[in-house]
């Protein structure tokens, strides 16, 4: 069965020291696994297939002319197989996961039995409309919330996470400025914004350019004014930013944006720390994607597909893509596709997906929304910025928070290295929170603050959970700073020691080959 | 022969009206090990403070401008297949591109080593 015959485990030389082995390569409930080629054997399968009939091929030459090496495997062997595999991973079921700028935070479990109704689980894309009017209502329904958070014209629904909603966000920018026969060439991107926005704007044809940072974490505002001019098509900015830091000279900035002919777009992947709080539309904000996934609850980080909308402004509505879903005076609902959109909606930028989003993930977001209510909401915000001043206050006296001083954070506390001895680094202190238990925060980003550690708890941990946490960087911030040579074997209880990240990333093996039967037997 | 450097940390090495751009060693040991560099194909066009490269590591991607404008004359194609270079040798053998060089003018306004390295330590 799944037993490892040879107790080989493919792990760096470290880990064998000093442990005696099991022959199974088990260490009671900690599962050894080898890879599914390793266990299955391709010459059986676990299904009865009937033979495939010859039959002349159609291909031209271009028929696969050797096995694929499928391993074959009964059910049991399949699902033990996978279920071992997922008790070495951490989700956010197992416990805190302080990713910052990701939001993380616990996926209600009424969310899930929603999603999951026939009426809403079982539909295709294709089905005749009259037949999914419940379907296009929450869509709608969904549509109407996230106007009135956050204060904007219209909304988007189809796109299918952040980076497509920005891309989106851009299109419409383009388009609207095309409308206007206005060519602009570059998008200013400040230093404390989301990666995603540059490599979104080069994407969508713009010649990006960076606006520096002040000493407190925030835009230059000067400096963005001194560079806005009539080759400026867009500003993209992050608020709260990606230090955790509210940006309070929005205002000022969308204004002087406008008055240089331009647009803002505010990447929203970070709305869980202002919702029910600030409208993005009074900040004047032409677009921004909500990141359901991450605001909104739904499943993240490989449990479910993204979904991100973008709401836009007055200016920006007309440009909207294809399809959207529209109420009609008799109750009924209709998706503005192609074919009907010319008097609905003739200066649509276009189309970005083949149907109109991620039906299961606004359910989902949906439900989140309407259990909380417009009071639990704006409490979300709150319990998400309080937790992360409390890590940001406990944390303060062992890690240097470069930004502490200029007051409270938003949801997310970052520290930098400072102070560490020198041959240990942020990695080491991230590593040796995998052996505590935790998913380490985010590292190295924004890359404004030095060997960056962003850590956003978000608002679905208890003061319990969180003071666990704070002890173990804590601990593990004073070895950091006496210079304890053990964090650099760190994670040692890990089911794999510290890889080599560097060769996997140099060096990358994609597709697996056989060993040689030497090695295979050693 | 003459040695400058940017604030963004590339480093130039002039000759003549070409000229070898690269990073600093400063540079490589903030980015940690380098995984991906991708580098500019001969002939492309490029202005002063301009992306011409991409450097990759562990821990971030980064642009690399280049210090002065010109036309990219070779790519060192030996960090492309090897990005270690740029780490073990990065003011020597890990240089990124060679330029012919629009203006020598421009070179006024970049750091002398001392400069650089001073500017470095209040960092």
């Amino acid at each position: 069965m799944t037993v490892n015959p040879s107790g080989w485990r493919p792990s760096t030389p470290t880990n064998e020291r000093d442990e005696t082995h099991t022959v199974t390569g088990n260490r009671a409930l900690m599962l050894e696994e080898p890879l599914i080629f390793e266990i299955g054997n391709t010459e059986q399968t676990g299904v009865d297939f009937a033979e495939v009939p010859q039959r002349a091929t159609r291909l031209g030459g271009l028929e696969r002319n050797r096995e694929i090496g499928l391993p074959g495997l009964s059910e049991p062997e399949t699902v033990r197989h996978y279920t071992r595999l997922s008790r070495q991973n951490y989700a956010i079921d197992l416990g805190l996961f302080p990713l910052g700028s990701c939001t993380m935070k616990h996926n209600p479990r009424l969310n899930e039995k929603v999603a999951r109704m026939p009426g809403f689980a079982d539909l295709h894309p294709l089905q005749p409309q009259e037949t999914v009017q419940g379907a296009l209502q929450v869509i709608n329904e969904l549509a109407f919330w996230l106007l009135a958070l956050t204060g904007m014209d219209s909304v988007a629904m189809s796109p299918k996470a952040g980076a497509h909603g920005e891309l989106c966000g851009l299109l419409c920018i383009r388009a609207a400025l095309e409308a206007r026969g206005d060519k602009r060439e570059v998008v200013l991107v400040p230093e404390s914004a989301h990666g995603t926005n540059p490599a979104t704007a080069a994407f969508a044809g713009y010649r990006v350019e960076n606006i520096p940072a002040n000493a407190a974490g925030r835009v230059d505002l000067e400096a963005l004014k001194a560079r806005l001019g009539p080759d400026v098509a867009a500003v993209m900015i992050t608020n709260p930013n990606t230090c955790g830091l509210f940006e309070p000279d929005m205002k000022a900035i969308s204004d002087s944006v406008h008055a240089a002919g331009a647009f803002v777009y505010c990447d929203g992947a970070n709305f869980n720390a202002i919702v029910g709080k600030v409208r993005p539309g009074d900040l004047g904000i032409d677009a921004m994607h909500i990141n359901l996934h991450k605001t909104f609850s739904t499943p993240h980080g490989g449990g479910g597909p993204g979904s991100g909308p973008v709401v836009l402004s007055q200016a920006l509505a007309p440009f909207g893509p294809l399809p959207f879903v529209a109420k009609y005076a008799d109750g009924t609902y209709k998706i503005v596709e192609e074919e009907n959109a010319a008097e609905e909606h003739p200066n649509a930028f276009g189309r970005m997906v083949a149907f109109h989003g991620q039906m299961g993930m606004f359910t989902r977001a949906l439900a989140y929304i309407l259990s909380h209510g417009a009071d639990g909401l704006k409490q979300v915000a709150e319990d998400s910025v309080l937790n992360a001043n409390y890590i940001l206050r406990r944390l303060a006296d062992v890690l240097d928070a470069p930004f502490a001083a200029s007051g409270p954070c938003m949801h997310e506390a970052i520290f930098s290295d400072k102070g560490f001895a020198d041959d240990v680094n942020t990695l080491d202190l991230a590593k040796a929170l995998i052996d505590e238990g935790f998913h380490p925060m985010t590292m190295y980003f924004p890359l404004v603050v030095h060997g960056a550690m962003l850590v956003e708890p978000t608002e679905t941990e208890s003061k319990a959970s969180l003071d666990q946490f704070i002890e173990a960087v804590r601990s593990i911030a004073r070895r950091a700073k006496a210079g304890d040579p053990s964090l650099k074997a760190a994670p040692i209880y890990a089911p794999r020691r510290r890889l080599d990240e560097t060769l996997a990333a140099r060096n990358p093996v994609l597709v697996y080959r056989e060993p040689p039967t030497a090695q295979a037997a050693e | 022969m003459s040695l400058y450097f940017t604030k963004d940390h590339e480093w130039i090495r002039v000759d003549g009206d070409t000229a070898t751009v690269g990073i600093s060693n400063h540079a490589q040991e903030q980015l940690g090990d380098i995984v991906f560099v991708e580098i500019p194909e001969a002939g492309r066009r490029v202005g002063k403070g301009q992306e011409a490269a991409v450097v990759e590591s562990v821990k971030a991607a980064s642009d690399v401008y280049s210090p002065v404008s010109g036309e990219v004359v070779e790519g060192n194609q030996a960090i492309a297949d090897d990005p270690a270079l740029v780490n073990s040798d990065p003011e020597g053998q890990g240089w990124f591109f060679k330029l012919k060089l629009d203006d020598v003018g421009e070179l006024e306004g970049l750091l002398d080593q001392g400069a650089y390295r001073e500017w470095v330590d209040t960092l």
